[in-house]
Formats: structure tokens, sequence, C-alpha cells
């Protein structure tokens, strides 16, 4: 009587068949290779705990890619729960009279007139990376997420499980650093 | 309504969100009358349209091509078809 399901799961091929889209999957997301292959790892692990619960209705990778999500939650959550350790110095008065005013000297400075011809330099590329990579981790998945990736508000929120107020606070934050570093090492030099 | 008068924070968050064109009409129009009288948001709105414009140069888009090498994959297959045998 029961019905032959549409897909099967085929483990044995799983690393050549599904491995390197997986993988592409998560480092856009963790930015990082070795930790990336882990996820993957970890991801076919579970699935075949769970196996059972394969209706074969979705195909092999569909259901691989709801896992490595999981995943990809569990591992945001974690970075996200380890406060102060990475906290961005905020540029604002936090309380007092003061309260969210610019702090003096993390005020922006002058980048002068050329700022702008500046851009174009090829070099400026390792300065916005290293910039980019001294975020930390936290805000540089979301902020990659949204402004390299272009990915809708909505979806980085249902993906990370964090809400939109979350997001903004975080590009807030990961943008005001930016800028720092950014004219730390390069314009104001 | 919210307030009008908004501070640096919530000036340069407006600011922010804006770089992205998601932040709502009452949001610019509080954010603009800010820059009125703040010359350091003036300064901060002018440089981060240079950091969107610097991220859009130089900040590039997963290519999609990572791969693990072979060595790898058989040492991940093996793991996998260990835990399958169970």
């Amino acid at each position: 009587m029961s019905e032959k399901p549409l897909h099967t799961l085929d483990p044995n091929n799983w690393a050549q068949s599904h491995a390197d889209y997986l993988f592409n999957y998560t480092i856009t997301r963790v930015n990082n290779e070795d930790l990336a292959k882990d996820i993957v790892q970890e991801t076919f692990l579970s699935a075949l705990k769970a196996k059972d619960n394969f209706k074969g209705l979705a195909s092999e990778r569909t259901w691989l890619i709801s896992i490595l999500k999981r995943k990809i939650i569990d591992y945001y959550r974690k970075i996200n729960s380890k406060k102060g350790k990475a906290e961005v110095r905020m540029d604002f008065y936090e309380d007092g009279e003061n309260k969210g005013k610019w702090i003096e000297e993390r005020a922006p400075s002058s980048w002068g007139n050329e700022a702008e011809m500046k851009i174009e330099n090829a070099e400026l590329k390792s300065a916005i990376d290293t910039c980019v990579d001294f975020l930390p981790e936290k805000y540089r998945m979301v902020f990659l997420l949204k402004t390299v990736e272009n990915y809708e508000t909505e979806e980085i929120c249902n993906e990370l499980g964090i809400t939109p107020s979350n997001l903004w606070v975080i590009i807030h934050r990961a943008r005001h650093q930016l800028r720092k570093c950014l004219e730390e090492n390069w314009f104001a030099k | 309504m919210s307030k009008f008068f908004i501070n640096c924070d919530e000036a340069t968050a407006i600011c922010d969100k804006s770089q992205y064109k998601e932040a709502t009409f009452w949001e610019k129009f509080k954010l603009s009358f800010h820059l009125f009288i703040c010359k350091k948001c003036g300064l901060y709105t002018k440089q981060n349209a240079i950091v969107t414009k610097v991220c859009d140069k130089h900040l590039h888009k997963n290519e999609c091509n990572h791969k693990f090498t072979e060595p790898e994959k058989i040492k991940l297959q093996e793991n996998i078809s260990k835990e399958v045998d169970k």
C-alpha cells in the first residue's frame, strides 16, 4: 500500500554529491574555511541521525540544507551569547545629559577633499578587508550578508533568528567601526 | 508619532539604514532636520556614503567556487559511512 517516496537518501555518496554545495552555502555566512568545513561535516552527521524523519518529499539536497540552516543558527547563537568579549566600542555617550551625543575623540574628522578620488585606489581593498576582519564575528556575519551578498533584511533575520531592530543595531555598530577604521588606516593618513 | 528631535546616535542609525534604502520617509525627514543643526553628523553622513562606495567597489560576493580537496572529501565520506553502518 505504501507509496514509493519521490526522493531517497544516499549517504554513501554525500561527500561527492553535496559537500561542495553545502561548503559554499556555509562560507558565505561564516566567512572561515575551516569552520565552514566543520559545520558541513556536523550537518551530514546530524542528518544521518535524523534520517528516519526524511519523508522523501523534498530532494536530498534541500533536506540537507534545512539541517545546515539550523546548524548556522546554532553557531550564530553561540557567538552572539559571548557577551562583552567582542563588543564594538560605541561612539556616543551612553547616559547622562550627553546621552546619544558624539564622544569628542570618536567623532568624525575630515577626510580631506580627495577622499572621493582615493576610492579607486586598488590598495584600498586590503584596507577595507582588514577593517572588516576587525569586526566582531557576530557583526561581520550580518554586515556582509546585508552589504555584500545583498540579502533582504527579512531573510537574514529568519536565517539567524534575530529581529529587524537587532539587525539595524548591528549594522549601525558595524558601520561606525568601519568608518573609524578606514579613517585611521586610510583616509586621514 | 515618535519624537521629532533626535540625538546623534539615532541620526547616524537612520543614516546607516538609508545606505540600504530602508529608512522611512519620516526617519529621513528627522535626519535632514538634525543635519541642519549638527556638523559632526553631516560629516558622518558624507563619509558613510563613501564607506558604501568603498564596500561596493572592493568587497566581493562569495564566488561559490570553494571546494573540499579530494583527500578531504574521502575522509569526510569515511566519517559519514562509519556512522551509516552503525
